[in-house]
């Protein structure tokens, strides 16, 4: 046998994840795609004292107000003020998918690397759960967890970081599985360090950026879905404002042929996933070596 | 009276820095063999799709490409069906990729013959029968019913073969027509491709980067470099006493189809891709005879040389002697 | 391993195998099902509380009425036999009694299901017709104005979410022009149909766009191949080479990825349903999540899931006559 020396192999062939992604900019759309996120961050972060007037409180007198210098974009049925009620919409409607990308990438990562880890039956096992939890569409968990736990934010979020978990894992798993394989991971086992410091130290920052485009694009279906809920009314209570439930006061506002309510936060919407999607795809084509 | 008629045949894609083809010149008559060789890049398999009027999208084409007297530069359609469906075809290198595989064989051979001949299924399948058994298939009925993936390579290649004789035609262009096949394989298609180029009077345009292969089974030979015809001969004669320094070079660096095996001398460098652009012999940079202040000049053109043509600044200094010493014998003895 | 390569002959064999696969498949579907109805039944058991108050909860039950849910439920019984005659129940039909509209579940659902299905029927129409057209345009197109336009109207769509469609389209077509109705089912075939138009496409955007971009990425795959250059050599007519190798080619993954599409579907009919104020399962759902009639939930999501199961393992079985290389016992995962 050639003499590889376990220094040689024990490097690691690490792509430094963060330099990738700090070269990160690309054609103008997907610059313009991170400015409009870097925007509504700030605004999500700000929204406070942003917000000119508190959306949650409404002046009967200024029923469908139209727009103007009392109210920028006008206000709905209960003379709410839709810019404000915007502005501080962006925490639940952001905050909320943020919450469910991050429980479902960590849990995703632990299983995936558990299952590749692993191996075996144990592999197979978990590869079946995924497979039904495949079945399970995140609106329809996020539903059933209202109906046991009741409405709000939380149980949804929780039921849909569940249901996102499986994509992430079986990319985890596949990555991990591939690099699994590859001497510098042997190198690191001979030296005797146990599965999580290998996971950690070895596997982990090569499979980041593909788990990075992966949480990007699920946070746009994530927002998609939590704003549905929303609009169901079964997710955010009003009178805190929030994108989905927006649209759904807006509705009766619509048949009155003052859209302006239920338009603006569903153009937000669209708006903010749009970007998501954007700067998601360019991240994944990045990753793969796609495109220049 | 020619074939197949190329004549200053110049292919330019925007963006390049120089022509996929550089004023091409080939002719392929009635029963004859002819091989086009050269390096993969070197522009032999888009000459060959050229005879088909398949050009690359987007390319300014310059020349003429002739059969039997239609010129495929600019032709419409119509034309372009006449000659793809008729007078000639073309076999290509990968049966695998060039068969669908979603479709039956007997789909895919009767498939010209039934959209555009408008023949009937049954007249059609009983025609694809009779070719399978023409190409060596033993049970025709039973292949036109399999699907691609149910047949190995070798017997894909003569579907391919059997689909390019469907409409009769008197050209054959083969694309390293045995590169993807076994080698046993190799030799029964080749057999076969003679067979019925003798039995059909065919014209057969054989393309590939092995030039023992052309030589030992070729009237003519042309050999190709960056887009350019560099030299062309009998193959008798290019054989024996190769003109320009990068056929020698082939010659010396591919194994000899008889007698001992020796020591191989591989060209120094590599091939010219299509961002790079020479001002004056393509070949230069990786020639052992290059000469400055002469073989950066404009590049050369074909001129006859002894029993050929040739495209080389020093053809008449580099007589046969000289580059003989290429030749792997005399080079390690 | 997408293409299990059999070699074997065309006729035998393949039966035998196919049925087998057949089996397995409904075996792995009827695994599914089960641990879906075994997770949907003990999810009653993770609402906090004790699960017979949580399923009267904010309602006077009258005592026949706990004793139905008690036998339905078993609820003095291990958990086990618990679980097995509520599937027994569910096995026959049998999802409870709605306490909202005081029938039985499935009745409820059966009464609601023709206005979804009429929903989702038309929205398939229009994802197929619009999705794989615009596919198709922007792969021939490619590079150009109508290409841009396509790929930004998925890059729009897939971020327009069904019921931000629907208040634009209520609001726009509904509303301001009144072309449509903007609420309810309506009565009679004509009016059904002219009540379901604007909540169709509101349906449809998303998954329009999807289908859109996997067409395009799939007819682009497949253009480059091999095959497609031999048909075009062989002088069949452009169109018939996209129509019966490109398209047809491309039609594994259309197929594949809109079968994963169908429960996103089903689930936002109930987004649809409910912004066009329509009565089907999905306006149900939510009704039921709201009014804590958790029985009718439990049922709703039993039927998803199992749609969505069954169409993909549908899907699976008959695979093989879209890609005769998937052989019998390898299966798309």
């Amino acid at each position: 046998m050639s003499a590889v020396t376990l220094d040689s192999a024990a490097a690691p062939p690490r792509r430094d994840p963060l330099r990738r992604l700090r070269r990160l900019g690309g054609s103008w759309l997907v610059n313009t795609c991170l400015v409009i996120l870097a925007v509504f961050l700030v605004v999500a972060l700000a929204a406070p004292w942003l917000a000119p007037q508190d959306p949650r409180f409404g002046a009967l007198s200024e029923t469908f107000a139209d727009p103007g210098a009392a109210h920028w974009l006008g206000t709905d049925q209960g003379g709410h003020d839709t810019f404000s009620a915007l502005i501080e919409g962006t925490r639940t409607s952001l905050f909320g998918p943020l919450a469910v990308v991050v429980f479902a990438t960590v849990a995703g990562i632990a299983v995936g690397l558990f299952s590749a880890w692993r191996g075996g039956w144990v592999d197979a096992a978990i590869g079946r759960v995924l497979d039904i939890l495949f079945a399970f569409p995140a609106l329809l968990l996020a539903i059933l967890a209202v109906a046991l736990f009741g409405k709000g934010l939380t149980a949804p979020v929780l039921a849909m970081a569940v249901a996102y978990l499986p994509y992430t894992a079986r990319l985890v798993r596949g990555l991990a599985a591939a690099e699994k394989s590859r001497p510098y991971i042997a190198a690191y086992r001979v030296q005797g360090h146990s599965p999580v410091f290998v996971s950690v130290r070895g596997l982990l920052p090569n499979i980041t950026p593909t788990v990075l485009a992966q949480a990007t694009v699920n946070f746009g279906y994530a927002l998609l879905d939590l704003a549905a809920l929303s609009f169901l009314g079964l997710g955010v209570q009003p009178p805190t404002p929030d994108w989905g439930s927006m649209i759904n006061q807006g509705q009766s506002a619509v048949l009155q042929e003052r859209p302006l309510s239920a338009i603006v936060p569903a153009l937000a919407i669209v708006l903010v996933v749009v970007a998501f999607n954007v700067v998601g795809e360019h991240l994944a084509d990045r990753v793969a070596g796609r495109d220049a | 009276m020619a074939l197949l008629d190329i004549d200053a045949l110049s292919v330019t894609l925007p963006g390049m820095a120089r022509p996929i083809l550089d004023r091409i010149e080939l002719t392929v008559a009635a029963g004859e063999t002819v091989a086009l060789v050269g390096e993969s890049g070197s522009g032999k398999s888009v000459t060959a799709r050229a005879a088909l009027g398949l050009f690359p999208a987007g390319a300014d084409l310059a020349g003429r490409v002739r059969v039997e007297d239609i010129d495929l530069v600019g032709a419409d359609a119509a034309r372009l069906r006449e000659v793809r469906t008729g007078i000639a075809a073309m076999i290509f290198q990968d049966p695998r990729a060039g068969i669908s595989p979603v479709r039956r064989i007997g789909d895919f051979l009767t498939e010209a013959l039934r959209l555009v001949g408008g023949w009937s299924r049954a007249r059609a399948d009983a025609r694809a029968a009779e070719l399978l058994a023409a190409v060596g298939l033993p049970d025709p009925e039973r292949h036109l019913r399999q699907f691609p993936h149910e047949m190995s390579g070798g017997m894909l290649q003569r579907v391919m073969i059997a689909a390019a004789l469907c409409g009769e035609p008197r050209l054959l262009l083969c694309d390293e027509p045995t590169t993807a096949l076994d080698v046993a394989t190799q030799a029964e298609i080749l057999a076969l491709l003679g067979r019925l180029r003798r039995e059909r009077d065919l014209g057969l345009l054989l393309i590939t980067h092995d030039i023992e292969l052309a030589a030992a089974s070729c009237d003519r030979i042309y050999v190709m470099y960056a887009g350019r015809i560099v030299e062309t001969a009998t193959a008798d004669e290019l054989f024996a006493r190769p003109r320009h320094p990068y056929t020698a070079g082939l010659l010396g660096s591919s194994p000899p189809q008889e007698g001992p095996l020796t020591r191989l001398a591989p060209i120094p460098g590599a091939p010219m891709s299509l961002l790079e652009s020479a001002t004056g012999c393509a070949f230069a940079p990786r020639c052992r005879f290059a000469e400055p202040g002469r073989c950066d000049q404009a590049p050369p053109v074909l001129e006859p040389h002894g029993a050929g043509r040739v495209a080389c600044h020093r053809a008449d200094e580099l007589e046969p002697p000289v580059l003989a010493h290429l030749a792997p014998d005399s080079e390690d003895r | 391993m997408p293409a299990a390569t059999r070699r074997s002959g065309g006729r035998g064999g393949r039966g035998p195998a196919l049925a087998l696969a057949a089996l397995r498949r409904l075996a792995g579907m009827a695994t599914t099902l089960l641990v879906t109805s075994f997770l949907v039944f003990s999810s009653l058991y993770l609402a906090p509380g004790d699960p017979v108050s949580f399923l009267v909860k904010g309602r006077s039950p009258s005592p026949q009425e706990l004793d139905t849910i008690r036998e339905q439920y078993g609820f003095n019984d291990p958990f086990p036999v618990r679980y097995w005659h509520w599937l027994e129940g569910v096995l026959q039909g049998d999802f409870g009694r709605s306490y909202l509209f005081h029938q039985g579940v499935g009745d409820v659902v059966w009464s609601r299901l023709p206005a979804s299905l009429l929903l989702i029927g038309v929205s398939m129409l229009l994802i197929a017709v619009f999705g794989v057209g615009a596919g198709i345009v922007g792969a021939l197109r490619r590079g150009t104005w109508a290409d841009s336009t396509v790929l930004l109207m998925v890059t729009v769509g897939a971020a327009v979410p069904s019921f931000v469609a629907a208040i634009l389209l209520r609001s726009v077509f509904g509303v301001q022009l009144g072309w449509f109705p903007t609420f309810g089912n309506g009565e009679g075939a004509l009016d059904r149909l002219h009540h379901v138009v604007l909540p169709a496409i509101a349906l449809s955007v998303t998954f329009t766009a999807l289908v859109t971009r996997v067409t395009r990425t799939a007819m682009l795959d497949e253009l480059r191949r091999e095959h497609v250059e031999v048909a075009l050599s062989r002088g069949i007519p452009r169109r018939s080479v996209i129509r019966r190798h490109v398209l047809r080619n491309a039609l594994g993954p259309i197929v594949t990825v809109s079968a994963l599409l169908v429960s996103g579907m089903l689930v936002s009919t109930a987004l649809v349903e409910t912004a066009f104020g329509m009565a089907g399962v999905g306006s149900l759902l939510v009704q039921a999540v709201s009014q804590q009639d958790f029985q009718v939930v439990q049922a709703i999501v039993l039927l998803v899931v199992a749609a969505f199961v069954l169409i993909n393992a549908l899907v699976d079985l008959l695979y093989p006559l879209i890609d005769p290389r998937v052989a019998a016992q390898g299966s798309a995962r």
